[in-house]
């Protein structure tokens, strides 16, 4: 479950301070695919940035599960993001010198599991996105859309409560999109809470919610019937 | 969770050093070696300068314990005596017992026509030696630069210090900078020896040329060649040089000699006690000079693998916010670049450590540096080497390790957008 509560975002100081999010609140509750959309610089990463903790709000509360996040520092936060979430990124973000179970091992080790368990986690993981035949070929050897199913192998991998993607599909071609929806949204047919940036409509229709993002603030927060592939 | 990020830690840190340019991994590699070489090597050479000349005097002169006439004594008195004690220390390997005394060494007589010409005279001082006892101690027939070295049925023949001699003296012509030379000796040459009223001619056997200036400055003949000469009818003797057995500590032989009274009629000390202190100054005056050169060394190296590891962490700087993104701590982050380090000191050390002490340091000892006043060695003891390793080690530890921690602190969100 997350809230968010009058969250506001400023980059830069005294007259040069710009606004990225003006103050919003938001509830998603356990379980529920949402979409957060809008045009460039409405300030959707940003608010997908500060409620995965990968930012500091200049005010505002961001509670997960129920912890309150404000005033933790970087080790806490660090240490909050590998145990309850988990992170896809737009451009992939695997480590180059590892090899694709390797990249999704990483997480695993630092929660604490012997290495062979480790191991038999991440190639489970990597069987499920399909890629289990690929298990010891660096990023360098993968398709984007392959690299992008690694990604979310290694951020569902701990199994997070809450997954968080930053425009998944946005460097993917339209079949390789469509194999990283459809994995996403497998994940959420089995319970799990998913908060994707997107700005194609066509992905954000396999959402159960979409809010929208307008110059820092909600301008259309709509429940609908998620598009089935 | 420690455990973990060391895990981790090792893991990242071994993969990126897998995986980095094997030609720059070299690099620094042997810049590090070179460090420690430098570390080493450098002090190692300039105490070694001094250290060649010290064991020298006591390889050739003095051996490891020194017994010699107390102040204001002609001789060592009841040397028989002192010589029976010596006999039943244990740890003694060899020893040499020498008379000594002053005289006056002419040359060139025969060809001097005229008697208000100034004389072609040296004042020295003589040794009376048993040559193969004296050979066996201090080897001291590995220096004869021309002719032989003595036996003992050589009456009648005398060996020169090179420096008594205008060709070998390192002053050139002596009469000019006033220290007296013999001009035109080699083996052959007839020398005229004076000890008090009594001259006799002696046939030059050899020459003898050494870096301790107390040999080359002395003229040699055989023991019953000294009694002769000088009249000398007690058996007392003035210089017992004495070699400890191989590993055996000298201050134990030194300790026993004290214990049997040999204090009461003689001066003991170990060769190192015989020194001058100006020379033991200088030893830790290059040491210091060395151990200062060396730390520039060690600055630079830091420096290197600072520079390196800075860049290395800033053009990775992406991917160490994604680490940290997806939850790895920054202590395994930092722990991955402080592996980088210490595979290049470890490496970069182990070969220097083979370098020193399996090629350097045998070689030096047995080919010494032949400078002008000693045959310096590579003085590497191993205690101060690792105290070395050690401050190297820590040195770049900090190199790798706070550039990482420099970058790591950085903004997670900022690295990954690569702001």
């Amino acid at each position: 479950m997350i809230e968010v509560k009058n969250l506001i975002k400023n980059y830069g100081e005294g007259d040069v301070v710009t606004r990225v999010l003006r103050g919003i609140d938001l509830s998603i509750p356990a379980g529920q695919f949402v979409a957060i959309m809008g045009k460039s610089g409405a300030g959707k990463s940003t608010l997908m940035y500060q409620m995965s903790l990968l930012d500091q709000p200049t005010s505002g509360s961001v509670i997960l599960d129920n912890v309150v996040t404000d005033g933790f520092d970087e080790k806490k936060r660090t240490t909050f993001r590998l145990k309850k979430l988990g992170y896809i990124f737009q451009d992939y973000a695997l480590l180059p010198e590892l090899n694709a179970v390797e990249n999704v091992e990483v997480p695993l080790l630092m929660l604490g599991l012997t290495n062979a368990e480790a191991r038999e986690k991440a190639s489970r993981g990597l069987e499920a996105v399909g890629l289990g035949h690929r298990l010891h070929n660096r990023p360098s050897q993968l398709s984007g859309g392959e690299q992008q199913r690694v990604s979310i192998a290694r951020a569902i991998a701990q199994k997070p409560d809450i997954l968080f993607a930053d425009e998944p599909t946005a460097s993917l071609d339209s079949v390789s999109s469509e194999d990283v929806i459809k994995v996403m949204r497998d994940l959420h047919a089995k319970g799990q809470t998913i908060v994707m940036v997107t700005h194609e409509p066509e992905y954000a229709a396999f959402a159960e919610r979409v809010i929208t993002l307008e110059d820092g603030q909600v301008v259309s927060d709509k429940l609908q019937t998620a598009k089935g592939m | 969770m420690f455990k973990d990020t060391l895990r981790v830690g090792f893991m990242l840190g071994w993969k990126q050093i897998r995986h980095a340019s094997k030609w720059t991994t070299g690099l620094i590699i042997f810049i590090m070696m070179l460090t420690f070489l430098n570390l080493v090597a450098v002090s190692g050479i300039l105490v070694g300068l001094i250290e060649g000349s010290v064991k020298t005097y006591e390889d050739q002169f003095t051996g490891n314990v020194f017994i010699t006439t107390p102040t204001g004594e002609k001789s060592i008195e009841q040397s028989p005596s002192l010589i029976s004690t010596i006999e039943t220390i244990p740890g003694i390997a060899s020893y040499t017992a020498r008379y000594t005394g002053g005289v006056t060494v002419e040359a060139n007589y025969r060809e001097r026509r005229d008697p208000k010409a100034l004389r072609d005279t040296v004042g020295t001082t003589i040794v009376g030696l048993d040559p193969m006892i004296e050979d066996e101690v201090t080897n001291l027939s590995k220096n004869i630069v021309e002719g032989e070295f003595l036996t003992n049925q050589d009456g009648g023949y005398v060996m020169l210090g090179a420096n008594l001699l205008e060709q070998y003296s390192p002053l050139g012509q002596g009469d000019d900078v006033g220290y007296p030379t013999l001009s035109n000796i080699k083996p052959g040459s007839r020398v005229r020896i004076t000890v008090g009223d009594a001259t006799k001619e002696y046939i030059v056997k050899g020459i003898l040329k050494t870096k301790v200036d107390e040999i080359s400055r002395r003229v040699f003949v055989t023991k019953g060649e000294f009694v002769r000469i000088a009249g000398r009818t007690d058996l007392n003797l003035n210089e017992i040089a004495i070699r400890a057995e191989e590993g055996y500590d000298p201050a134990l032989i030194k300790r026993d000699l004290v214990e049997s009274g040999a204090k009461d009629i003689a001066v003991v000390r170990l060769s190192r006690e015989g020194l001058p202190q100006f020379l033991l100054d200088m030893i830790d005056t290059f040491a210091m000079l060395g151990n200062g050169i060396s730390s520039v060394g060690l600055i630079v190296s830091s420096i290197t693998i600072f520079i390196v590891i800075f860049v290395n962490a800033i053009t990775r700087r992406k991917y160490i916010g994604i680490l940290k993104g997806i939850g790895v701590s920054a202590s395994a982050i930092e722990l991955s670049y402080v592996i980088q380090s210490l595979l290049y000191v470890a490496v970069g050390s182990a070969i220097a450590l083979f370098l020193i002490y399996g090629v350097m340091v045998p070689f030096f000892n047995a080919h010494p540096i032949n400078f002008p006043f000693s045959d310096g060695i590579l003085v590497a003891p191993l205690s101060g080497t690792i105290k070395k390793l050690v401050i190297l080690v820590i040195a770049t530890l900090l190199a790798g390790y706070i550039p990482a921690r420099m970058i790591v602190k950085r903004n997670t969100l900022d690295a990954i957008l690569g702001r």
